[in-house]
């Protein structure tokens, strides 16, 4: 009997514990199978955030460690100083990435620290209930900007991929987003290239998914899919940003 | 005074060589296998203002490495003076720059010696090494070790081994060993 | 015998630990301990070590964590402000057990507080390390060739107990010089099987993680993590007693404080007072019987501090009310003179001399 469809080994039989219609689900599988095609589970370290991808150590194969919030780029450039042989990859939110790890974020940037950054955005904060996000466009209403988002009082949102293209030690940045089947393969090309990028020793490789959170959006998955199309593409353009030969 | 126990209290500005006439100090003591403890004053005030310096040199272990009352004080600037002619222990001595302090000790109770360190270090050439001529005099007057072995600890400090530099050290040394007042 | 040579304690410390097998040191510039840094960043790329400055205390610790976490002897340092940052680091390294050195070269504070020598943050390092229920290693050097010894202890017990140890040291500990010998020691880390280092299709993966989301589980947890604490009471206490045999009076102090003690325990026995010291030499765990044991024959306890007061609410709990413990202690960077606590030591002796 042929086998047509099976998960990849980098991820393991632990039943996932996201919520109906969640993208992360999706985002694990591709890092997973990049893990398998390249065939470096066994060489590769990942780090987990602190936000909903916080038991993503239990659902890698690999070895995992979970950071301090914010603290994965930092505590990803230890692993890495201390096993430049291994691939170290972070697996990180918007909250943990774009607001309390910002400093961690630039600078793993600019130090050109040699591991893969995958960014989860989703414009908001999932698990402690859908407050604010950095990412949270202009009038998105969430717990913490209950009449919208404000720009006058709450700031405007942050493109990182475009903020870190900016810097020399950056390697590859992209933007991808989960918003259908062709939106999914072009995410698994990105992540793909990460991880060569990484393999190659050319620096920081840095992956956008623009995600959707059906859940703290109040939305059903596909109306989530097709909100996400519809608003958070025009703000945040998807592409390539930094390719560094 | 504990005779077996030299604590130095070496005060002047920043850049004047305070810290390093206490290094010689201290591995005079380590080449006689001494106890011994160097602690510099730190931070902004090295940064060109007033800088001082405790060493003690001593047979038996050293407790509190902060000299307060130095069994040997010297003065490099007006500052230092006034801030610590008085701490001097009696039978103590104190070594006065008197090219750059213009004050007399009113003590009677310590021996004190006026250098012109920095004039006569200037007039000879060895601008900088007002800090060796100083240690010249404290050898000749305070012997707390023997001259030869500070001499050794100079030549050891000179890092890089130049004969210019131990030569240029010595001819300060001898400086001040040999001035008269 | 290896050669004796004058160093600063920062320098010392920093080598100290290449010697014992530091290779990763993530650092970050405050005063007065930057000269750790400076002389690391000058060794470990000649012996292919790793210095990086990270980008502020908060990753130096969260990378000291990774390199941890990979099963490397890693370090950091810093000095009281500084501490505070990493302690959130601290804490997940104490929850995930990862053994690592981290050094405190205390300062006054509170907030930006002074530069000078300090020994304010005793509470900080043997209280509350972190948030939770937690402690860590703490080693009270009073010498610069004892910051030597106890760096290589601290990272050989790190790794024993896989748990942090820290080094407590002070301003005036890390700005002098002293002269030091480095003994020529066989170093041999543990085999770190817990590491996350990639598991090379070999083994099941290795997860380092503090999180544990059913109570049950981290109450059984923080449990074991306690019966390792008793264990570590009972194995590693470290103390000194000077002159206690027959004591009236015995001062307890530590780091450079006991030093201030114990000119004055010498000048009070000159004069014809019976002191003595206790020098804790772990703060963590607390040396509690060396005080107990002294507790019914002595007239009173000092304790010594360079702070408000903090070590004598230990000295208290350990004399259990069987002997007045007393505090005599200066602050802000200001340190106690001999003459200060050999006035004390004969107040508490009666008066007389």
């Amino acid at each position: 009997m042929a086998t047509v469809f099976k998960k990849p080994h980098a991820l393991t039989d632990k039943p996932l514990h996201y919520c109906p219609g969640c993208t992360h689900g999706i985002v694990h599988r591709l890092v997973a199978e990049v893990l398998d095609e390249m065939g470096i589970e066994g060489e590769t370290i990942g780090v987990a955030p602190v936000g909903c991808s916080v038991f993503a150590y239990d659902y890698f194969n690999c070895d995992v460690i979970q950071a301090p919030h914010g603290r994965a780029p930092a505590v990803a450039t230890g692993v890495k100083r201390a096993r430049p042989d291994r691939f170290v990859f972070t697996y990180q939110g918007d909250g943990d990435l774009a607001a309390i790890g910002t400093n961690e974020t630039v600078h793993v940037g600019t130090r050109g620290e040699n591991i893969t950054v995958i960014f989860i955005n989703n414009a908001i904060y999932g698990m402690t209930g859908g407050q604010m996000a950095p990412t949270t466009l202009p009038g998105q209403v969430t717990q913490t900007s209950p009449y919208g988002r404000n720009v006058a009082t709450q700031g405007y949102p942050i493109r990182v991929c475009e903020m870190l293209a900016t810097l020399d030690g950056v390697a590859y940045a992209e933007r991808v987003a989960i918003d259908g089947v062709p939106g999914i393969m072009n995410a698994k090309k990105a992540i793909r290239k990460a991880f060569e990028t990484q393999k190659a020793g050319k620096g920081l490789s840095f992956v956008e998914v623009l995600s959707t959170c059906p859940t703290n959006w109040g939305m059903t998955p596909k109306d989530a899919i097709k909100w996400l199309k519809e608003n958070m593409e025009s703000y945040y353009p998807l592409g390539c940003y930094k390719d560094k030969e | 005074m504990n005779n077996t126990t030299h604590t130095f209290l070496l005060a002047g500005f920043g850049g004047q060589g305070i810290l390093f006439l206490g290094k010689a100090i201290a591995v005079a003591g380590l080449l006689e296998d001494k106890e011994l403890s160097w602690l510099p004053s730190y931070g902004p005030e090295m940064r060109g203002g007033t800088c001082n310096c405790s060493v003690t040199v001593s047979d038996e272990e050293i407790g509190s490495p902060q000299v307060l009352t130095p069994s040997c004080l010297v003065v490099m600037n007006q500052p230092s003076f006034d801030k610590f002619d008085k701490a001097t222990v009696a039978g103590g001595y104190t070594f006065i720059d008197s090219s750059l302090v213009s004050s007399k000790s009113e003590r009677t109770d310590i021996s004190v010696f006026y250098i012109p360190a920095t004039s006569l270090a200037n007039e000879n050439g060895l601008k900088g090494l007002a800090n060796i001529v100083m240690l010249g005099k404290i050898c000749k007057e305070y012997p707390f070790l023997p001259k030869e072995t500070v001499l050794k600890a100079l030549e050891k400090n000179n890092k890089k081994n130049l004969p210019e530099i131990t030569e240029r050290n010595n001819r300060a040394f001898d400086i001040g060993y040999n001035y008269a007042e | 015998m290896a050669e004796k040579v004058l160093m600063k304690g920062n320098e010392a410390i920093a080598e100290a630990a290449i010697r014992a097998g530091c290779r990763h040191f993530f650092g970050y510039p405050i005063t007065p301990q930057t000269e750790v840094s400076a002389y690391m960043a000058k060794k470990m790329p000649k012996i292919g070590g790793v210095f990086l400055q990270a980008e502020s205390e908060i990753a130096a610790a969260n990378m000291v964590l990774g390199a941890a976490s990979a099963g490397v002897r890693t370090m950091t340092s810093s000095s009281s402000p500084g501490i505070s940052l990493k302690q959130e680091a601290i804490s997940y390294i104490i929850g995930s057990d990862l053994p690592c050195v981290i050094l405190n070269i205390q300062r006054g504070g509170p907030g930006l507080g002074g530069i000078q020598p300090s020994q304010a943050d005793y509470f900080q390092a043997t209280r509350s390390p972190d948030h939770g229920d937690a402690h860590m290693l703490v080693f009270a050097p009073a010498s610069v060739q004892e910051m030597v010894t106890l760096v290589t202890d601290a990272f050989d017990l790190a790794d024993k107990y896989r748990m942090p140890a820290m080094i407590l040291g002070d301003g005036a500990l890390g700005q002098m010089m002293e002269p030091v010998v480095f003994e020529d020691k066989e170093i041999t880390p543990p085999e770190k099987p817990w590491a996350t280092n990639g598991h090379e299709n070999k083994r099941a993966h290795n997860i380092v993680n503090s999180l544990y989301i059913q109570p049950d589980e981290l109450e059984r947890i923080v449990k074991e993590r306690f019966e390792k604490y008793e264990e570590i009471k009972k194995n590693e206490t470290r103390v000194e007693n000077f002159m206690t045999d027959d004591a009236d009076v015995i001062v307890v102090a530590y780091g450079i404080a006991a030093r201030v003690a114990k000119s004055a325990v010498r000048n009070a026995r000159a004069a014809g007072i019976k002191a003595g010291l206790i020098r804790p030499i772990t703060l963590w765990p607390f040396p509690a019987e060396a005080i107990k044991e002294k507790a019914d024959k002595v007239k009173a306890f000092l304790t010594v501090e360079l702070s408000m007061g903090q070590m004598v609410e230990d000295v208290k709990l350990a004399a259990e009310f069987k002997a007045p413990v007393e505090f005599f202690g200066r602050t802000g960077g200001m340190v106690p003179t001999t003459d200060e606590v050999f006035n004390e030591i004969v107040r508490l002796n009666g008066g007389n001399k």
